[in-house]
Formats: structure tokens, C-alpha cells, sequence
């Protein structure tokens, strides 16, 4: 970005990674799946690298609202001063924080999730995704929370998954139902506590019910509650567990 | 005046005036939260209100118990139309005064006689589901004694006030057959009919008895019932009106911005503040930050825990109760309720600055139910009168986070990488970029 306004440049849209997105193995193919759709359709993108920080999303979850509006008013310091528009993320976190929370501290921007912006592509004309690779594969959705029940998305990920030619399989809980995979309101960065089970196990049970070959996310945090579930069931051979963004990639053979 | 229509008025003001003491006080309990501004977009509040609350959209979620609940709540709000009839026939000491609409008030008795059994059913089917079925939701650790009791006597007194309805329209229409003076000539109705065999062969006399002593249990059972509501989870039948036309509009995921922090973040971002200015005399108390008790709620929080009918949806769906976590967030609610009854009741006796030593952090809700929350919001989706319980756990977790600090080691350590690193993990922020060039 700073490249970018540097050279007098606006880019189209900010692709913000998030922190998963920049520092978790797992997550940082789906950053870069979706950077080589971005590529593939010529899109005008910049990141902001080494000046992005945390949106500060767990820390409000947590309670924690001072350390909150510190990141808050921080990003928006960085994201007004390049004069940044239009946000696309990959992740639903970043998503709710930047499009809900960041107004009333002053960061007005008319933010994307990724699934969103891919299924505007597409309509658009401007990306086609070929059917091939998972033509007739069984795929079901998992719903992250903050995309779903948090801000009401639903469809934009479904309709991605058709257009890979394949079957979409719903599990029994899904859209406005759909259970948590335990990683939200800060979950993620402890143990969970006492129970007698794990949530992200419930979810997966409930997942491998349907027998799908493909369990779809759009969310890093869930990617890490599924995959874990699902090697724990020891069934990572016969069901994997891929972002929405990596399903195109890979059906376009990008 | 007949000594009928004197009783009858004094248990008409007595229950009236009862009734309006017991609500006034709920109000006040209400308006002991804290003020939040729900004014705006009216348009859109009587939309929603009509959708769910009037038009039940989120019970039929559940098919069988949202069918079954519309019945009863049909037949509450029609047979009101007979109870107008019924005070206005105990005011006048006449008998069945809307009997002059002739064709049509038969029409409308039969409708209500047809109701009333439709509700007694319903009623008794759900009298099984809770105690012989046992449906699961109905269970759990918040609801033992009087949340029980509760449940189940409100599915009774519905049932005997509906039987009482049937079986003196029975002994009307023998009365009416016997011809005996006062018993206007209306004609037997469609249900109670099939009941008038009962009286077998009871004269007059005792027919007469019978009628007015069905009648008098009918009435005082609805005046008995009517004060019961504030004691009650019942009493969602008024409240779930209003709380419905003040649910939050916003996104579920957007969580409330605190002010009060916004002034100190800014401060702390002014280039021109002056960090050896004398500090601004403070005004009045300092406010707390988050909630540790039910007056740090807002009023919305408090009336969202009087209309809470603790049907349990929200725990049903709820992903900590379901993999056994101890957070229930029908718990949260009927905890802040009970608490907030418990506050009322001091301030009634002991004046606005009661203080029992307790709170709703810890002497009710346990830092182990709040830090199971994952704020998913199934529960805030689930509940059928819009309530928020979400946004308690959080004012609470805010209080434990920023006024004790009081927070899981892990916690720290992720607070502490965000302020350091701008990353929840230890990783340094000049790393940010280098998926870029792996592979």
C-alpha cells in the first residue's frame, strides 16, 4: 500500500490478511489462494503489509475494550491516511470488526468477506470457475459465525460451491442453526472450559454425518476447529477440510 | 345493588389495583438500568414487533411447540372478548349481555368454546411434554423448584379455567332447557353440549348452583391468574410486546462501543494533549467499566430478564451447554431477574443505597459460565422475544477484564502479543508479509 500511494496509485480494494491470514501455515495458503484469484483476474489490490495490526476482535470479545479501540484507532489512522475505500478479508472476524465496529470510531469503508467479492467477480463476468476438480464431489458449508448469524451471509458462500459443479450437502445445523466451531469470543487463545466435550469435535461429528468429501470454510479460525476435528477422527484421508478461496484456486488450477 | 354485583366490583378493583402496584414496581426495577437510546427507526420496531411478537415468527422454528403455543395464545387473546362480556354481566348483574347479537353471538360463543378445548389440549400436551416426555430443554441446573412449579402451574390454572368456561356453558344450555327464568334463551353450543350428561339429573336449584359457581371460579380464577403475571415467567405475554419493539437493529456482531473508553483511547491518540495537564475534576462517582451487578445493565438487559419465558431455546443451541460447559444463557438471564428482584426488594425496603454485599458477578453468574461463552449468538437467533443475553455475558466479562484484570493466563498472553506485536501469537509485525514469497 505504501508502495502504492507512493506512486500516486489507489488501489481498487484493500485486501486485509488479518493475523491468521499472515502468521498461521494453515491460514497463509488461503491468503495466498485467494491472492492468486486476485492475480488471475487482473485485480488492482494492495495489502498493507508490515502497518496492518490486529482489528483487536478477540480483545473486544474477551472484554477487553481499551485494548480494542487502541487497535482500533490505530488501523484507522493507518487506513484513513491511505485514503482506503473498499476492504475485502478473508477473514469473518476482521470482516464484522472493520464493517460494524469501526464506524463509530471513525473508519467508514464499505467492507467485503472474500466469499462476497468472489461471487461479485463472478456475476460480474469478470471470473469464471472451471467445474472439473470437484465436479460431483459432495461439499457441504460450514457457516462461520460472525459471517452468518453475526451479518447475515449465507448465500454468497453457497453459491460458490455451485459453481464448482458440485454437490452442496447441508448438515443439519447450517445457516441461521449452524453450531459454532468453539474458536469465537476469544476462544480460540485458551482452553476450553471444563466440559465433557470438545465443541469443535460436536461440530465435526456432526459434519462427517453427511459423509462429505470436502468440508468448506471461509473463516481461518474455524479451518484450524475442522481440520483438528477432523484428524482427530482420524478421517483426514477421506474428507478435507478447504477454504472457499482455495476451492476456486485449485478448480482453476491456479 | 345485589350483593353478586358489590363483591364482584370489589374483586374487580382489588385485582386491578393489585395488579397495577405489582407492574409499577416492575417498572421501576426496569428503570433501575442504565439509560440506552432505542428510539430511532420506528418504522422498522413496529415491523418487528408485529413479525415476532404478534405474528410468533421465531416459535414455529419449532413446528410442534410453536403450533401448539399459537393456539393458546389465539384462544387467550380471543376468549378475552367473553371475559369483556363476563365483567360486564358481574358489573350489571344481568346475564350474558352480548346476547343480543342473536345469530352472531352464537358464532362467537361456539368460536370460543371451540378455542377453549383447542387450549386445553394444547395444554395438557404440554403438561406431557414437560413431565413425561421430558423434553430435555425443559431441564437443567436453573430450572429446579420454582421455576417448575411455575411452568407447570400456569399449564394448570390455563387448563381448569378453560374446563370451568366449558362446563358452565353446560349447565346454561340444561338451564336454558328447563326454561328457568334469567337463563337467556341462547341455544346450546358446540362443545358443551356433548357435556350437559354430567348434571345427570340435577334439578334447578342445583343446576343453578353450579352455573354461578363455575361462573364466580371462572372469573376470580382470571383476576387470581392476572395477579400471578408479575410473580411469573407469564408474564412474557405483556413484555414480550415492548422488548420486541426495542431489540437491537444493528448487526448481531457488533458489539456496543464504550464511550467512556473512547474518550481516554482518543486522548491517549491527541498529538496536542498536554500529559501534564491538571486532571479534570471528576463529577460524581466514577463509572464503572462493564457490569458487575444489574445496575450497570441497561434497562433493555433488565426488561430482556422479565420477559424471559425460560423456555430454553437459547441453552438448546447453545455450543458451551451442548459439550456440557457450565454456561446456560437462560441462566444468565433468569440470574439477572432473580438479582434484580432481589435489588428491587432492598431498595423498597432499605432506600436507594441498599447494598447486601452481593452481586450479580460471582454471588449469581460464576467466571466459569462467562468464560465459556465462544459469542456465537445461536442464543440471541434462538429467542423467540428477542432477548439478548449475549450482551450480559460480555458487560460482565468487560468488568472482570478492565476493573479486576481478572482474566485467564492465556488471555493475558494474548493481550499482552496484540499490544506488542499487533498479533494475538508472538510473532514480530516486520513478519507480516512473508506468506508472499513461501510457498
Amino acid at each position: 500500500m505504501a508502495e502504492m500511494m507512493a506512486s500516486g496509485q489507489q488501489p481498487e480494494v484493500l485486501f486485509w490478511v488479518g493475523c491468521a491470514g499472515s502468521f498461521d501455515d494453515r491460514a497463509k495458503k488461503i491468503t495466498r489462494a485467494f491472492v492468486k484469484i486476485l492475480n488471475q483476474v487482473g485485480v488492482n489490490f494492495a495489502v498493507l503489509g508490515t502497518e496492518e495490526s490486529c482489528t483487536g476482535d478477540p480483545a473486544k470479545r474477551a472484554g477487553n475494550e481499551f485494548l480494542f479501540q487502541m487497535q482500533a484507532m490505530g488501523n484507522i489512522q493507518v487506513l484513513n491516511a491511505y485514503e482506503v475505500k473498499n476492504i475485502v478479508t478473508t477473514c469473518p472476524h476482521c470482516f464484522n470488526t472493520l464493517k460494524n465496529e469501526y464506524p463509530e470510531l471513525g473508519g467508514n469503508y464499505e467492507v467485503k468477506h472474500h466469499s462476497q467479492y468472489l461471487q461479485e467477480l463472478i456475476n460480474a463476468g469478470k471470473l469464471t470457475v472451471q467445474g472439473g476438480t470437484y465436479k460431483g464431489k459432495k461439499i457441504t458449508f460450514h457457516d462461520p459465525c460472525y459471517l452468518g448469524r453475526a451479518n447475515d451471509v449465507y448465500e454468497a458462500p453457497r453459491a460458490l460451491v455451485q459453481k464448482l459443479d458440485a454437490e452442496l450437502v447441508e448438515m443439519k445445523r447450517c445457516k441461521t442453526n449452524g453450531l459454532c466451531c468453539g474458536a469465537g469470543g476469544a476462544q480460540m487463545f485458551k482452553e476450553a472450559e471444563k466440559g465433557d466435550k470438545e465443541i469443535n469435535i460436536e461440530r465435526t461429528e456432526e459434519a462427517l454425518e453427511i459423509k462429505p468429501d470436502v468440508i468448506a470454510t471461509g473463516c481461518p479460525f474455524c479451518m484450524t476447529m475442522m481440520s483438528d476435528g477432523v484428524k482427530l477422527k482420524e478421517k483426514e484421508t477421506e474428507v478435507k477440510v478447504f477454504d472457499l478461496a482455495e476451492l476456486i484456486a485449485s478448480a482453476n488450477d491456479l | 345493588m345485589s350483593i353478586g354485583v358489590i363483591v364482584f366490583i370489589v374483586a374487580l378493583a382489588l385485582a386491578i389495583g393489585l395488579f397495577t402496584k405489582n407492574v409499577r414496581t416492575i417498572i421501576r426495577n426496569i428503570r433501575l438500568g442504565k439509560p440506552l437510546d432505542r428510539s430511532d427507526r420506528k418504522g422498522e420496531r413496529f415491523g418487528l414487533m408485529t413479525k415476532v411478537a404478534l405474528g410468533q415468527s421465531k416459535m414455529v422454528v419449532r413446528p410442534v411447540a410453536g403450533l401448539l403455543h399459537i393456539v393458546v395464545y389465539l384462544g387467550f387473546i380471543i376468549i378475552n372478548i367473553e371475559v369483556l362480556e363476563i365483567v360486564i354481566d358481574g358489573l350489571t348483574g344481568k346475564h350474558r349481555v352480548f346476547a343480543f347479537m342473536g345469530g352472531f353471538y352464537h358464532v362467537l360463543i361456539s368460536a370460543f368454546e371451540g378455542l377453549a378445548l383447542l387450549v386445553l389440549i394444547a395444554c395438557v400436551i404440554f403438561l406431557i411434554r414437560r413431565n413425561v416426555l421430558r423434553i430435555k430443554r425443559f431441564f437443567g441446573k436453573e430450572m429446579t423448584s420454582w421455576p417448575k412449579t411455575d411452568a407447570n402451574l400456569i399449564l394448570i390454572t390455563e387448563i381448569l379455567l378453560m374446563s370451568a368456561f366449558l362446563l358452565m356453558n353446560a349447565a346454561d344450555t340444561q338451564l336454558q332447557n328447563l326454561g328457568s327464568e334469567h337463563y337467556t334463551q341462547v341455544g346450546s353450543f358446540p362443545i358443551s353440549r356433548h357435556l350437559v350428561g354430567l348434571y345427570g339429573s340435577a334439578g334447578e336449584q342445583g343446576l343453578i348452583m353450579a352455573e354461578r359457581g363455575l361462573w364466580w371460579f371462572h372469573i376470580i380464577g382470571i383476576f387470581a391468574f392476572l395477579n400471578y403475571l408479575p410473580y411469573s415467567k407469564h408474564f412474557h405475554i405483556l413484555l414480550a410486546f415492548p422488548n420486541v419493539f426495542y431489540s437491537k437493529l444493528t448487526p448481531k456482531g457488533q458489539f456496543t462501543n464504550m464511550e467512556a473508553v473512547k474518550k481516554e483511547v482518543e486522548l491517549m491518540f491527541d498529538p496536542s494533549a498536554d500529559p501534564y495537564a491538571a486532571p479534570a475534576e471528576p463529577q460524581g462517582d466514577p463509572e464503572r467499566f462493564g457490569a458487575k451487578d444489574v445496575t450497570d445493565l441497561t434497562w433493555k438487559q433488565l426488561m430482556d430478564s422479565y420477559t424471559c419465558t425460560e423456555c430454553g431455546r437459547c441453552t438448546s443451541v447453545c455450543p458451551a451447554n451442548l459439550t456440557g460447559k457450565a454456561l446456560s444463557p437462560r441462566k444468565i438471564m433468569m440470574d439477572t431477574r432473580d438479582r434484580l428482584e432481589e435489588v428491587g426488594k432492598g431498595i423498597a425496603k432499605n432506600g436507594k443505597d441498599f447494598n447486601n454485599g452481593k452481586a450479580l458477578l460471582r454471588d449469581y453468574i460464576s467466571e466459569e459460565e462467562l468464560l465459556a461463552c465462544t459469542s456465537c449468538n445461536a442464543c440471541t437467533e434462538a429467542c423467540p422475544v428477542n432477548n439478548d443475553p449475549l450482551s450480559v455475558i460480555v458487560d460482565l466479562r468487560r468488568y472482570l477484564i478492565m476493573e479486576e484484570s481478572k482474566a485467564p493466563a492465556e488471555w493475558t498472553g494474548f493481550f499482552t502479543n496484540i499490544e506488542n506485536n499487533g498479533a494475538p501469537w508472538q510473532f514480530a509485525q516486520a513478519d507480516r508479509l512473508n506468506w508472499k514469497n513461501e510457498e
